[in-house]
């Protein structure tokens, strides 16, 4: 069975490191299910977002092999109950003048948004957990999905607590 | 601070000189040439010229095997680069510390499929434990110190640095020391001390316990502290095939090699125990066999400076993250205190491992086509020679022969290569090694087949006056290759004949061959000339010697575990399982 997890890396922005990170995966054997980058409150830190999905494999190891990687600076597991995670979805949907209304009252329904509308098709984007997504994608899937980009997950952790208290020199 | 303008070429030399480094070894080419210009004029740098990169490599891996310090090779962009990845991966395999150090072309033409362009650092990144591409000349002395600290702190492994040729070019105001910052590099060596405490109480609660001593107790040069623990406890030891030298042969608690074509006793040890303390081993597939019945009744104790290596492969009941050295030295302590005066008492267990040893010995029996029985061969070698020289083998049967019919006492005596099994390991490998240890006597000990995949590095020894000496242990086969196949395949010789021997066209004839290269060579046929041969070389210090010693083709390495299968299969020799006691 396979069992999936939410890491975040604090990584320091060094030119190559998604390479070494992407590569570790692929190297161990373990599967990536999402993964999102981006700058950070530190300058020189970046964090990376992962789902990784392992088939019967110890996270431990996956985090010990990367804490290996010279320019990671700190790696977590963010837990469902103890964060909150987002995706953010853009996705381009076939419309008519009879669909159109339907499609709608669906963005209405998810707190979506419309973002572009031309005459046989209307681009929405959509952020909530992946649950959420997911379901608003099944509801659009009738109309015909002409393309979809997903951000993959991005997480924090709740209440007041940095990731990046105690990281940095 | 005080500065001065330097080129990037020269604050290269002068960090590596600042950092203590005495020897490289390399070949230049276009991209690294503006590093060779002021490396002809240090004083402090001495670079030997091979005649393949990847020589340079196993040399530099040679040269920190036999020394402990650092290895350092150097090669040019694209095609010398890549001939250095073999050596890379090896020492990656092995955890050897080594410097790696490529040119690059300009850093306005890198992506550009420049001439002699390659991406060497996307290359060797699964291979190296980190590596640097550098296009300003005044990150020169950081990045190299930071390399030199990465590849010799915590657990040891090869740094590549790639320089664009125009960083080299590059002028900048030089000052030492550098500011080094990874804070992403926090390797542990000191350990808990409760866990410690933990693995004391194991030990004394045992009955059958083993020390499974890895490659990481030479690297912790933690041989002595070693020693004081087994006698302290009096418990039976076990080298791997990286740890040989670890523990001396000759105490009575050593029971030899563990795994696939380790000792009887070693591996029926480990397969009995109730509790392995495992010092910088991991639990390698060759060790342990089939991993499931592996030590199915131990608790285990497992100390690694490398955290990934504990629980990788086998749980560990306590896991110790810590410098074997400072480990075994707290672990000695704690003991001592909980002990009191009463010792831990171990004499059932020693009365059944007494019984394996006196039982399985290693031996061998003589060829029978009248040839010299390889196995002599090397014990002879190592008996003549003494504990004080080194040894570095290639991959093969020679190898194993080597890692058990030579008595070792001291670590750092016996270099091969265990991860990876690199064919052409030992002659620039003995060249590293008798580099740093010009005092000793170093012997390669190769396979033919492994002796022409790198044996041009005998030019460089002959011209650099470094006296090595090499038997070839010339079973005309890729011998081990040839074992599988008899073994395993019907006995049918897929592609395994080298035709070196004295009944075939004997291509390359070794002893013509090790003449050309300036080499005193000599053949031996005869086991009475053998000890003779073996002296001339030992006496023959005005240049490197070259004996071709043909030995029997179908002599086989055992004890021997067969691939993928329990280790309680162990054989003592073709069909002959050790015979149980029926308690057993
Ligand atoms: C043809 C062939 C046959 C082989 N057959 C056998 C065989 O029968 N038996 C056998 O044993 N091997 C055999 N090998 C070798 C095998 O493949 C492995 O290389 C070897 O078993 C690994 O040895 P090791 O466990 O000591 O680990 P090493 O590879 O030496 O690793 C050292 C460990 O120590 C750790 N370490 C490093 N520094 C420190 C420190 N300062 N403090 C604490 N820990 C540290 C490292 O993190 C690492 O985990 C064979 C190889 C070949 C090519
Ligand atoms: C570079 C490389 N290629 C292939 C192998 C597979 N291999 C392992 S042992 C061996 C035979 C080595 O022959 P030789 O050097 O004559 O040693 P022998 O086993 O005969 O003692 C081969 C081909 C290897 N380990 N390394
Ligand atoms: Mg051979």
């Amino acid at each position: 069975m396979s069992t999936q997890h939410l890491l975040s890396l604090l990584v320091e922005n060094k030119p190559g490191i998604l390479t070494r990170v992407a590569a570790l995966f692929a190297r161990r054997g373990y599967n990536i299910e999402s993964l999102a980058v981006g700058t950070t409150e530190i300058e020189g830190v970046s964090r990376i977002t992962v789902v990784v999905s392992l088939d019967g494999q110890p996270l431990e190891q996956v985090t010990k092999q990367l804490n290996k990687l010279i320019n990671v600076l700190k790696i977590v597991e963010l837990e469902e109950e103890t964060s909150v995670a987002r995706d953010h979805m853009l996705v381009k949907v076939r419309t008519d003048s009879s669909t159109r209304s339907q499609v709608l009252e669906a963005v209405t329904l998810f707190r979506a948004r419309v973002i572009d509308v031309v005459s046989d098709a209307v681009v929405i984007e959509v952020t909530g957990n992946t649950a959420k997504c997911q379901a608003f994608l099944k509801v659009l899937e009738p109309f015909g999905i002409k393309e979809l980009v997903q951000s993959g997950a991005i997480a924090v952790s709740r209440g007041s607590k940095s990731m990046s208290e105690k990281v940095i020199r | 601070m005080a500065t001065e303008t330097l080129t990037g070429a020269q604050a290269l030399i002068r960090s590596l000189e600042l950092l203590g480094v005495d020897t490289v070894f390399g070949l230049p080419g276009g991209a690294i040439l503006p590093t060779y210009d002021p490396l002809m004029d240090s004083k402090k740098l001495r670079h030997i010229l091979v005649r393949h990169e990847q020589g340079a490599g196993h040399a530099a891996e040679g040269y920190a095997a036999a020394s402990g310090r650092l290895g350092v090779c150097i090669a040019t962009s694209g095609p010398g680069a890549t001939n250095l990845v073999t050596a890379i991966a090896d020492a990656h395999m092995d955890s050897v510390p080594m410097l790696a150090i490529t040119g690059q072309v300009n850093s306005f033409s890198i992506g550009t499929d420049a001439f002699q362009e390659a991406d060497i650092v996307g290359i060797t990144m699964p291979i190296t434990k980190h590596s640097f591409l550098v296009t300003r000349a005044e990150d020169i002395p950081g990045v190299v110190a930071a390399a030199y600290e990465i590849a010799t702190t915590g657990r040891p492994g090869p740094v590549l640095i790639d320089f664009a040729k125009d960083a080299q070019n590059g002028k900048f105001e030089f000052s030492w020391p550098p500011k080094i910052d990874l804070p992403g590099f926090r390797p542990v060596t000191d350990p808990h001390g409760k866990q410690v405490q933990a693995a004391a109480e194991l030990i004394l609660k045992s009955h059958k316990p083993i020390l499974y001593v890895g490659g990481g107790v030479i690297r912790a040069d933690a041989s002595k502290e070693l020693l004081a623990l087994a006698e302290l406890l009096h418990a039976p030891v076990t080298t791997t095939l990286m740890a040989r030298g670890a523990f001396p042969d000759s105490h009575p608690q050593q029971l030899g090699m563990p795994g696939m074509h380790g000792t009887v006793p070693a591996v029926t040890a480990l397969q009995k125990s109730d509790l392995l303390i495992t010092l910088g081993a991991r639990f390698d597939d060759r060790v342990t066999g089939d991993i499931k019945s592996f030590a199915k009744g131990a608790k285990v104790i497992h100390v690694d400076i490398d955290p990934a290596e504990i629980g990788k492969i086998r749980h560990a009941d306590v896991p110790i993250v810590g410098d074997a050295k400072v480990v075994i030295l707290m672990l000695i302590a704690e003991l001592k205190a909980q002990m009191k005066d009463s010792k831990p008492d171990y004499e059932d267990w020693w009365i059944f491992l007494k019984g394996l040893k006196e039982r399985y010995p290693l031996g061998y029996s003589e060829p029978d086509d009248g040839k010299l029985s390889p196995q002599y061969v090397i014990q002879r070698i190592g008996e003549l020679s003494g504990p004080e020289a080194i040894f570095a083998s290639g991959v093969g049967q020679h190898q194993m022969w080597s890692a058990q019919f030579i008595k070792y006492e001291r670590p750092n005596s016996w270099l091969n290569s265990g991860g990876l099994g690199t064919m052409g390991y030992a002659v620039p490998a003995a060249m590293g090694a008798k580099v740093a240890q010009p005092d000793r006597l170093v012997w390669a000990i190769d396979g033919d087949g492994c002796f022409q995949m790198t044996n041009q590095e005998l030019a460089t020894c002959t011209i650099n006056n470094i006296p090595i000496k090499v038997a070839i242990i010339n079973n005309s086969s890729l011998g081990m290759v040839r074992q599988w196949q008899t073994l395993f395949y019907n006995s049918r010789y897929s592609n395994s004949d080298l035709n070196t021997g004295t009944d075939t066209i004997m291509v390359p004839d070794f002893v013509k061959l090790g003449e050309a290269y300036g080499c005193l060579a000599i053949r031996v046929e005869k086991v009475e000339d053998v000890d003779a041969a073996i002296k001339l070389a030992m006496e023959t210090n005005d240049r490197p010697v070259v004996i071709d010693f043909i030995v029997g083709r179908d002599a086989m390495v055992w004890p021997m575990v067969p691939s993928g299968i329990s280790n309680d299969a162990v054989q003592y020799a073709r069909d002959a399982a050790p015979i149980w006691d029926g308690d057993e």
